[in-house]
């Protein structure tokens, strides 16, 4: 039971994380129509966070709620992906974050809606609709940046440089994974053929025998995190129980 | 008030007064996001379904439920949240789609034309709501909610929500 809460507060923490990332575009955005859609992306996100939470919080039965989960976990309790607490930097990191995470959670949510567990799998069956939305977005960003001009191929250069090390960890299973019945080294090979798929088509280079960092699947994160967290958890920690 | 002296259709009936608080020309029922009523002795259930995993209307909409439902007696009622299986554009209802295009935004496409992974594919025919042209263009994916998209007519020039096929 531990093993299956843990998994699903992982799943949770991954879309809340990178949600909150996203929404820090919110105004910021290069044009209004990018804005909307980075900010739409965000609350798909948000959204299946919830639906994680709220089945983690009905599995721990200790009083424990969505918000609670989300707004009163420390930094170390928190089981995210280190991808997806990396910051925006420009327009072409924060399109590269997109399109690795989106085109693992494609390949992942297609698993897990035949998981044993039904609501995981309802979760994720109804999530797959959006992550399609997520990655085709995201990859046609990759093309036209890579492709686009001397400026644009720099700065994906650079973001690949940047976020490249963080996608080891997202194979790598921990216990909770194995222990759930979730088989996540087998989506390695999808995965790579459609990051390669697109990269070919803007242009870029896959690397190959890079440094991979680990440690976000197991609470120890990058610097970071703590920073999403302050400014996330900030209402409730100052005002505990507080509500709209 | 007990299950002998109402019946689901006029449940259904009341349920149609409640809107979308986004979609404000939509019923609850057009959209399909009421799946089920079952009705047990002096306990009603309902059954709703969000469109997308983050519409921040679903509260909203549980909530509009229950008061409607409170006012025709029912003590007991009990909303549940499903998600499987997962909402589509299919479910519209054929009036729902009048009045989306009645209200200015183009109803969905059937999915079958359009649910397609292909990069850079081109955007699917949308008709414009106003003058009928389909010349129309496809400006963003994401629009003012999850549920649309944004497109502007090339011969009315008039920019358009599309709700888009999902």
């Amino acid at each position: 039971m531990s093993a299956l809460i843990d998994y699903t507060l992982h799943l949770a923490d991954n879309t809340l994380i990178l949600g909150q990332r996203n929404a820090e575009w919110c105004g910021h955005g290069p044009v209004l129509e990018q804005d909307i859609a980075i900010t739409n992306i965000s609350l798909d996100l948000i959204g299946q966070a919830r639906s994680f939470y709220q089945y983690a919080a009905e599995l721990k039965a200790d009083g424990s709620t969505e918000d609670s989960l989300a707004y009163l976990r420390t930094e170390r309790e928190f089981k995210n992906c280190l991808l997806v607490e990396q910051p925006n930097g420009d327009w072409a990191q924060t399109m590269l974050r997109q399109f690795l995470f989106s085109c693992y959670q494609f390949f992942l949510y297609q698993q897990l809606q035949h998981h044993t567990n039904t609501r995981l799998a309802a979760i994720a069956e109804k999530s797959l609709k959006e992550v399609r939305y997520h990655l085709r977005w995201s990859s046609e960003w990759i093309i036209r940046l890579g492709d686009g001009t001397g400026e644009s191929h720099s700065r994906m250069l650079t973001a690949i440089d940047e976020l490249w090390r963080y996608t080891g960890e997202l194979f790598i299973p921990v216990t909770y994974e194995t222990e759930t019945g979730i088989d996540i080294t087998s989506l390695k090979e999808a995965w790579l053929n459609n990051i390669k798929i697109v990269f070919d088509e803007a242009t870029l280079p896959v690397p190959e025998n890079v440094f991979m960092q680990t440690g976000g699947k197991t609470g120890v994160h990058t610097e970071h995190l703590g920073f999403i967290l302050t400014e996330l958890q900030y209402v409730q920690r100052a005002y505990p129980g507080s509500e709209w | 008030m007990k299950s002998s002296t109402i019946d689901k259709k006029a449940l259904y009936a009341y349920l149609e007064e409640i809107k979308d608080p986004e979609v404000p020309v939509l019923s609850i029922i057009d959209l399909g996001i009421v799946r089920d009523i079952q009705l047990n002795d002096d306990e009603l259930k309902v059954t709703i379904t969000p469109t997308y995993t983050g519409c921040p209307a679903m509260d909203m909409i549980a909530a509009a439920i229950r008061v409607e439902l409170s006012t025709l007696g029912f003590k007991k009622i009990k909303i549940i949240n499903s998600i499987s299986p997962a909402w589509t554009t299919d479910w519209m209802s054929e009036e729902g789609k009048r009045k989306l295009k009645e209200y200015g935004i183009a109803p969905p496409n059937p999915r079958q034309q359009v649910c397609n992974d292909k990069l850079f594919a081109a955007a699917e025919a949308v008709q414009c709501p106003l003058c009928n042209s389909f010349h129309t263009h496809r400006v963003s994916e994401f629009g003012s909610t999850a549920c649309k998209a944004l497109y502007q007519c090339d011969d009315c020039k008039e920019p358009f929500d599309y709700f888009k096929c999902h």
